[in-house]
Formats: C-alpha cells, sequence, structure tokens
C-alpha cells in the first residue's frame, strides 16, 4: 500500500510541488532566521573569542556584557597575580575613544590596550605587520574593516570606496599622535566600530584622565589547574568577578538575550514562518487529501483498514515533510555561503537543523492528523455517489 | 441451496438536518449462487442503498441482510473488512479507477490489499487484464484509455481477487449504448460463474436482458421479481 500512497502523492504533481514548497518555506524561515540571529548574537562575544589565550578574565563584579567597562584600579593586577594556581595575568584596557582623522572628523573606535610586555590579547590574525611592531613608539595597529571604511580617507567623489588607511597613516586621539603599524582581521562584533591595538600603557595615555583604567585582568592558570576553583579562589580574595572564557561568552551573550529587542524580533519571524508555512502545507497537504477523498473511499470500500489509510497519509506527510525540510535546509545552507564575505551574521550550528526538523515535523503531523480525521470517519458508502 | 444474499426486512432511513427519507422501506430479497441480478427503478428509490447494503459498506437499521451466511451488521469492523476485501467486488458508474496509478496496478489493488506482494499482484493482474482485452494496455493510465476501456480495467479489478460476490451501479451509463453492451457482454462472459453472483443496479433498459432476474423496485419496496428466462 506504500506503493501506492506515493503515487497518489506524486500523480498531481502540481499539488505535490504546492505541499513541498509550502514546506520548503517554512522550513527555510525556521532555519535561516535562527541563523541569522545566531549570527548576530555570536558578534556580541567575538571580542573574548578573539583574545583566545586566557582562561579567565576578572573584572568588576557589576560587569554585565564585555563592553560594559567599569574600570579597575591597576593594583588589583597584583592582587590577582599574587593568587595560588595563576601562572601568569595580563592587563587589558578596552574603551570607546573619539579619533580624530586626518580630514579632521571624528570617529568613536574600540581602543584595546594590550599589556606592555607580552602583548597578550592582541588581534587574532595581522594581515599587514607585525604585532611586535606595537612596542614602536606611537604606534597602533588597525582592524581591516575599519581600515576600509570607517577610519579611511572619504572618497574625493560622491559615493565612491574610501582610500582605505594605511600603514605609516596616522590619527589622533586624544590630541596624541598615533601611527598605524599594522593592519589585523578581527572577527565582527556587535557595535562594528574600527578596533584600534595598542598598547596599555598608550592607551592610558590616549583615555581621559580617569583615575582608574584597568578593563580587565587577563588570567592563564597553572597547568592542572580546576578553572572553576581559580575563578572562586580569585573572586573570594580580591572581590571581583571572574569567569571563564565561555562563562564571560554566556554573560555577554545572556545580556543581549534579555535586554534587547533582538530576540523578540527574530522570535517573531520564526514564529510567522512557522504559521504561515504550516497554514500553506497544512492547507495545501490537506486539500490534497480532500481531493482524494473518493479515493480512499474507493480503498476502504474495498477492504481497506483505517489503520493502514492512516499509514499511507502518514508516508504521504512523512515524505513531503523531509523534501521540503531538505530542500529549505539546502537553501539556507547555500544562502548563507553566497553571504559567507559580506557584513551578513549567519551561523548555522546542528542544533539548528534539529530546531527547524522539529518545526517541520509538527507541521506535516498536523497536517497529516487532519488528513487522517477526515479519512477515517469517512463513510465508504460515497463510493457510490455520482 | 442457501441464497448468496438474503435481505429480511431491510430498513434504511437517512437523516439529513431534521429531515428523514426512507430509502429502503423493508426490503425482502434472495440472490442465488451463480445469477445475474439487476436492481432496476427510478432515481431515487433506493437502489443504490440497497447493494451498499449488501456489499457491507453502509449499516441498515433494521431487518437482516445475509451475504453467504454471514450477518455484516453484526460483524466486527475488522471481520467485516476482511469479508469485503476477499469476497466483494466493485464496478462503478464513474469507474473510479485511481487516477495516477497505471491499468495493472489499479486492477492489483485488490490483491494489495489482501496482502500480496506487489510484483505478483501485477503480474496477475496482467493476465486478468489480458481476460478483458487490456493486456497491451496495461502500462496505460485512467486518463490515457476511453470510458469503455476504464470500465474494462474496474472489471478487472471486480475480479481480480475472485470475490464470490460483485455489485455494480450503473456500470454502463456512462457510455455509449455499444459500449455499454459490450462492457455488459464482458461482465456476463468473464465475471459470471456457478460460484459467483453479480448484482447489477442500473435503470438502463437496453442491458435487461443481460439479467437472470430482474428486481424491480420503487420507494424503498421491491415492487416485483421477474425471471428473464
Ligand atoms: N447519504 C444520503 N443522505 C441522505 N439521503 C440520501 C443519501 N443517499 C441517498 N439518499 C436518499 O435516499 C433515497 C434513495 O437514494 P438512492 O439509494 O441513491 O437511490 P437510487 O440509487 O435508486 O437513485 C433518495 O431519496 C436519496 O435522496
Ligand atoms: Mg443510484
Amino acid at each position: 500500500m506504500n506503493h501506492i500512497a506515493l503515487k497518489m502523492l506524486m500523480g498531481d504533481k502540481g499539488k505535490y510541488l504546492g505541499i513541498v514548497m509550502g514546506l520548503t518555506f517554512a522550513s527555510l524561515i525556521m532555519t535561516q532566521q535562527p541563523a541569522i540571529f545566531l549570527g548576530i548574537m555570536s558578534r556580541t562575544y567575538s571580542f573574548i573569542a578573539d583574545v583566545g589565550l586566557p582562561d579567565i578574565w576578572v573584572m568588576d563584579p557589576k560587569v554585565q556584557f564585555v563592553d560594559d567597562i567599569k574600570p579597575l584600579q591597576d593594583t588589583e593586577l597584583y592582587r590577582v597575580r599574587g593568587i595560588s594556581g595563576v601562572q601568569w595575568a595580563m592587563p587589558m584596557y578596552k574603551g570607546l575613544l573619539k579619533a580624530r582623522l586626518t580630514d579632521g572628523r571624528f570617529q568613536t573606535c574600540n581602543v584595546v590596550g594590550l599589556d606592555d610586555a607580552t602583548l597578550i590579547g592582541g588581534p587574532p590574525v595581522m594581515l599587514e605587520g607585525k604585532i611586535d611592531d606595537l612596542r614602536r613608539s606611537d604606534s597602533v595597529i588597525v582592524d581591516i574593516d575599519g581600515a576600509r571604511d570607517k577610519l579611511g580617507k572619504p572618497s574625493p567623489t560622491v559615493g565612491g570606496k574610501p582610500t582605505p588607511l594605511k600603514i605609516g597613516d596616522s590619527l589622533e586621539l586624544n590630541d596624541r599622535r598615533a601611527i598605524v603599524v599594522g593592519i589585523a582581521k578581527v572577527s565582527r562584533t556587535f557595535q562594528s566600530q574600527p578596533v584600534v591595538y595598542t598598547t596599555y600603557s598608550r592607551a592610558k595615555s590616549y583615555a581621559p584622565r580617569e583615575r582608574k583604567l584597568l578593563s580587565f585582568v587577563l588570567v592563564k592558570a597553572k597547568k592542572g589547574q580546576d578553572l572553576a576553583e581559580l575563578t572562586r579562589r580569585i573572586h573570594e580574595t580580591t572581590g571581583l568577578a571572574a569567569y571563564t572564557q565561555a562563562e564571560f561568552k554566556t554573560l555577554t551573550f545572556e545580556y543581549f538575550i534579555h535586554n534587547t529587542g533582538i530576540p523578540i524580533n527574530f522570535g517573531t519571524s520564526v514564529l510567522l514562518g512557522f504559521i504561515v508555512g504550516a497554514a500553506i502545507a497544512g492547507q495545501t497537504f490537506y486539500n490534497f487529501t480532500l481531493g482524494n477523498l473518493l479515493q480512499f473511499g474507493v480503498l476502504k470500500a474495498m477492504g481497506t483498514s483505517n489503520w493502514t489509510l492512516l499509514r499511507m497519509i502518514l508516508l504521504q506527510a512523512v515524505l513531503v515533510g523531509s523534501i521540503g525540510y531538505g530542500l529549505g535546509v539546502g537553501l539556507t545552507a547555500v544562502f548563507g555561503f553566497a553571504m559567507r564575505h559580506t557584513i551578513l551574521a549567519f551561523k548555522f550550528p546542528w542544533q539548528l537543523l534539529l530546531f527547524s526538523g522539529a518545526g517541520v515535523s509538527l507541521i506535516c503531523v498536523f497536517a497529516a492528523i487532519i488528513s487522517i480525521l477526515k479519512v477515517i470517519r469517512l463513510e465508504p458508502a460515497i463510493v457510490f455517489k455520482g | 441451496m442457501n441464497p448468496a444474499v438474503r435481505c429480511q426486512n431491510v430498513v434504511k432511513t437517512y437523516d439529513t438536518g431534521g429531515q428523514k427519507v426512507t430509502a429502503l422501506n423493508g426490503i425482502n430479497l434472495d440472490i442465488a449462487m451463480g445469477e445475474l441480478m439487476m436492481l432496476v427503478g427510478p432515481s431515487g428509490c433506493g437502489k443504490t442503498t440497497l447493494i451498499s447494503v449488501i456489499a457491507g459498506i453502509l449499516d441498515q437499521d433494521d431487518g437482516s441482510c445475509e451475504v453467504f451466511g454471514e450477518d455484516l451488521l453484526n460483524m466486527r469492523s475488522r471481520d467485516k473488512l476482511n469479508f469485503r476485501a476477499r469476497n466483494i467486488g466493485f464496478v462503478f458508474q464513474a469507474f473510479n479507477l485511481l487516477p495516477s496509478l497505471n491499468a495493472a496496478e489499479n486492477v492489483s489493488v485488490p490483491l494489495i490489499i489482501n496482502g500480496m506482494k506487489r510484483i505478483e499482484a501485477e503480474r496477475k493482474a496482467i493476465t486478468i487484464l489480458e481476460h478483458v482485452g487490456l493486456g497491451e494496455r496495461w502500462q496505460s493510465l485512467p486518463s490515457q484509455l476511453s470510458g469503455g476501456q476504464q470500465q474494462r480495467v474496474a472489471i478487472a479489478r471486480a475480479l481480480v481477487h475472485s470475490p464470490r460476490l460483485i455489485v455494480c451501479d450503473e456500470p454502463t451509463s456512462a457510455l455509449d449504448h455499444e459500449t455499454g453492451r459490450n462492457v455488459m457482454a464482458l461482465l456476463k462472459d468473464v465475471a459470471l460463474h456457478k460460484d459467483r453472483t453479480l448484482v447489477i443496479v442500473t435503470h438502463d433498459a437496453r442491458i435487461f436482458d443481460f439479467a437472470d432476474r430482474i428486481a424491480e423496485m420503487d420507494d424503498g419496496h421491491i415492487i416485483k421479481v421477474k425471471s428473464t428466462k
């Protein structure tokens, strides 16, 4: 009977395509929108991931996410260094500063100050120049996206591309000269300001005069040291917050989840996609069953049980569901691939496959159930009705 | 010998939104084994309702209808399905072939319902199609066949599982005169034998001569049963 069910389904090409397209649309929306959502959300903590090397981030306990800087006193660095289990601890400055460009414009930059001696926490990939060039006086490294766009010299023609900032060019930060010695590749962050790397002590001279300027203490644990234990020890000794890299990412991620409209926006579009997809697919599938009611009636009269008819309809639903799901997920992957060099955020972890798979299954089960109810209630005597 | 079908005092009333229509009003009818019985009468007199009850796809409200000694009304629904699958063949006015199955696949459906493997069922279906003169057309879809050819496929489908009773509702009404007579001739030749009974509903007077007996109905009653012999 499975063979008959499949033939029935594919016999009417138009309707078959309609059902499959409804399900493709639903699974596309349910995969692509969350992928963009996850992409955007992963940008919230991409700075933490870029820094990479340290195991533990120490900061003011009131810090809610990575860009929420609550400076510490420099002495905290030495207190952290004194805690057992700490292999090394380095200072990091992170703050938004206004840079004056050569043409007189101002641009807010995300300035990162690295430990003068080790330069730990620097950009993940250097495109031009070397990180060590930061040891030269007045030197800074800028990220490629910033250099090309917001920090570039505006094009003389309207609408033209700006001339990128390059090695040897200079900016002014807090009336002090900064010379570009390198171009780096960094992961895109949520705020998308240009990133300017320099040393910790130079960053302090760029920053407005304040009593406290230490943003984070970056900690590497000794080999074999349990990280949970060390974060607890740091917290108990200093009263500061200490998070493992993963914890700090989660903290940041959750801050954005709870405090921005992003999840609601995407949740709404996913829900709408689900509802519209369910409506289209459910409707077309139900119509398909209604259109075939006489055929089901004939099978019933000839002695086919409700149970068999149920299995036939379920098979039809599973088949159109799988094809629609495959196409939807495939289109999402193609979309993500096509967008890989653009600023569009896109992240497609395997869990997302389960999510949209569950969504499409739900739609198919729903469509199958309403169809099955109709067929089960069907009187076989309809076969003799003209 | 027991009759193939024995209806006693069969009553069926349809209730459509408060309005009651008595379609069968005390039907008594015996149909013998190996007999071709026609049910005739004006439109709306209850012919279709009666063969639906006989074929076990509609429950009567009162009276009894035994088919091969079995009382279908009181049968468990699964047994009734099996009974229909094994013992009854159907031929419809509008053919009711499954449009996306080819002729052989359509004919094989009753065998598959009875649990036969698809390959074997289709092989058998093709031999039956040969009996009805459509051996060459086994791959054709219903839409590629004429009305008469479709009805012959439907007859093959009604026969393929060797049922003991074939019920036909207006099998020639959708066909022209000559095709209708050919289909009837085929039904009588191929389908009818001593172990099989045919009940044919019709109001097509041009085919009455194929019947062994004719039961005339009016307004839910059988008013006359006459033998053509
Ligand atoms: N499903 C139904 N619901 C309500 N009334 C019906 C139904 N089927 C048949 N009837 C009525 O029952 C009577 C007998 O119908 P039917 O058995 O189809 O007659 P025939 O086949 O002789 O034309 C008619 O009056 C018809 O309108
Ligand atoms: Mg009728």
